[in-house]
């Protein structure tokens, strides 16, 4: 009996103390919960801006639905199909693309037999990846300025850049993979690394050419990987770098049919044009499309193959 | 078939090398024009091999050191604050979700993830941020807005700690009678060194290289970073372009000469390149964690 109450006791005792214990933990989740609501669940809640039309005065919480009629100005402008083409084009171009150069380099790096080689190279490669995209501005106008231009002065060309749409698609795609293939290779390296080194001596004992392993060992033991980052990369296909296409075609009024994107759209509706209404439509557009694409790929990987799917 | 090894390798050393140009020459031709003479620049534009070397860029930015110095103090305040802000938070916020006994963890956890799901966008935010909290001008536009705390550190640093930080050690701190703080404190953190010195790194190397909060929230030259000194330069070329093909007038000779526009980006990379290959390590390594899943 009497060991019984002591039992209770120490049960009681135990709980007190994981209260305790647990008070704490909680308390140190508050600061970010508080940054998160913030930061990430107010402005949420701030989507149904989309459906009202704005007024300064009474703010974004108070101001009087509009029903679809943003939606309705903004789907008749003909900037709606062309920001989106924009955006899903590029972003499938880097996907694709980038994809490719960063599985490339990565079984390159691990084909190479020189320690110190494979090290320098990773290196080297990430340099750009450093730097901001208002940094890499500069480095684009120094190769694209009409006088002064590197690009012009080597071909003696006087090809204005910042005022020929053709060219960007090109120029943004080779600036996206110079910025971020380094990043990208080093984590396809890492997994390269990570494949089990007895999987290619058993492929070299059955006589299995370089091509051979890298096709049979390496190839397969990147596919998790791969999976995961295009289907992060999915999940992004209405966003794009804001800085890139803004910011390295110098904004440049002669290049919106090449290098607007839903992003580009929504900060100089919101900033220049003072154009509240579309602008929170075409960011609602996007954050809904973002969501249900983010869902239904994760939806289709994990019917393949589960392990690799987000969640 | 060592034969063919050797044209292998050498075809893939050949390719990585070139690739390996191509990401540093880039900076080359920045750094070099910024240490071409303005005339040699107006002739020839920019070039790998000018024909006249001049320091005369930076010695103006010397001369009016109070143009660029501030934008660079205010660089490192806002790297420092904001960086040790992130750490603390993203700290706090990952170790009690390591900890499997916690009640309500998948709650929290999903409460995490769902923002790398679903976002508001720039709209409400930038709305929210600048009509009920006030941010606008002040060192917060600079430091609170989408920079302080991402779910994708938080995750990172919260399968560093289950992962390497074993459950048996924590419990036994806990019968030895150390609260939770002084575990993490005391335990957790020393253990979780290399991490968090990543996880700083690239935090610091966002902060460092934002330029988009100082553009939506800041329009007072005060508070300018480098890298906004940066952006406006280049919105004014562009304002000054757009308006000279109207009026044929106002050229771009008024602005700071190229040489110091490239003299400026030089300085504002020039950091972190000269601190990189100490932290290239931990970089390299952090990615690879971090690139997989979190």
């Amino acid at each position: 009996m009497k060991k019984h109450a002591t039992a209770i006791k120490k049960d009681r005792e135990w709980q007190k103390f994981r209260y305790k214990r647990n008070r704490i933990l909680y308390l140190m989740l508050l600061p970010g919960t508080i940054y998160l609501i913030i930061n990430n669940y107010i402005p949420m809640a701030g989507l149904q801006l989309a459906f009202k039309k704005y007024d300064y005065a009474q703010g974004m919480w108070k101001s009087p639905w509009a029903g679809f009629s943003n939606f309705v100005y903004l789907f008749k402008t003909k900037d709606a199909w062309l920001m989106t083409r924009n955006t899903i084009c590029y972003n499938a171009a880097f996907i694709a693309l980038g994809t490719l150069l960063a599985v490339t380099v990565a079984i390159m790096l691990n084909e190479l037999k020189n320690r110190l080689a494979k090290n320098i190279y990773q290196i080297f490669i990430l340099i750009p990846y450093l730097i901001s995209m208002v940094v890499v501005s500069y480095i684009g106008y120094a190769f694209l300025a009409t006088d002064a231009g590197f690009l012009n002065h080597v071909t003696g060309g006087s090809t204005n850049w910042y005022g020929t749409p053709g060219a960007w698609p090109f120029i943004l795609v080779v600036i996206y993979l110079w910025k971020s293939f380094g990043y990208n290779s080093i984590i396809y390296y890492a997994t390269v690394i990570g494949i089990d080194g007895s999987l290619y001596e058993a492929a070299t004992i059955d006589g299995a050419t370089r091509w051979q392993r890298i096709k049979h060992v390496t190839l397969p033991g990147l596919k998790g990987t791969i999976l995961t980052l295009v289907l992060l990369a999915i999940g992004k296909i209405f966003y794009s770098d804001f800085g890139l296409f803004y910011r390295v075609p110098m904004n440049s009024g002669l290049l919106y049919d090449a290098t607007m994107t839903i992003d580009v759209y929504v900060y100089r509706g919101l900033t220049q044009l003072n154009d509240i209404g579309r602008s929170s439509a075409a960011g609602f557009y996007q954050s809904m499309l973002c969501f249900a694409v983010i869902l239904t790929a994760n939806a289709i990987v994990r019917k393949i193959d589960r392990e690799n799917a987000l969640f | 078939m060592v034969e063919n090894n050797k044209i292998q390798q050498t075809v893939f050393h050949t390719v990585l090398i070139l690739l390996t140009l191509c990401c540093v020459l880039p900076f080359l031709l920045l750094f070099i024009s910024s240490f071409t003479s303005e005339d040699a620049l107006i002739r020839n534009g920019y070039s790998f091999f000018p024909q006249e070397w001049s320091i005369a860029t930076y010695q103006y930015l010397w001369n009016n050191i109070s143009l660029i110095g501030h934008g660079y103090f205010m660089t490192i305040v806002v790297t420092v604050i904001g960086t040790v802000c992130s750490l603390v938070l993203t700290i706090l916020f990952a170790y009690p979700l390591s900890r499997p006994d916690l009640p309500y963890r998948n709650i929290v956890s999903f409460f995490v993830f769902f923002t790398m799901l679903f976002n508001g966008g720039l709209v409400p935010t930038y709305l929210m941020y600048v009509n009920t909290f006030h941010i606008k001008n002040t060192m917060f536009g600079l430091i609170v807005p989408s920079l302080l705390m991402n779910a994708f550190y938080v995750i990172m640093m919260r399968t560093y700690f289950t992962s390497n930080i074993h459950d048996s050690l924590i419990e036994a701190a806990r019968l030895d009678g150390a609260g939770e703080g002084k575990i993490l404190v005391q335990l957790v953190l020393p253990l979780s060194k290399p991490m968090i010195s990543t996880l700083a790194l690239m935090v610091g190397l966002g902060y460092w290289n934002d330029w988009m909060n100082g553009m939506y929230y800041i329009t007072d030259s005060r508070l300018y970073t480098i890298q906004n000194i940066l952006n406006n330069m280049l919105t004014n070329i562009q304002f000054l372009a757009s308006s000279s093909e109207i009026t044929g007038g106002a050229s771009i000779a008024d602005l700071p000469s190229v040489g110091i526009r490239m003299a400026i980006a030089v300085i504002a990379v020039f950091p972190v390149l000269c601190v990189y290959p100490f932290f290239q390590k931990s970089l390299i390594k952090g990615i690879a964690i971090g690139g997989v899943k979190g």
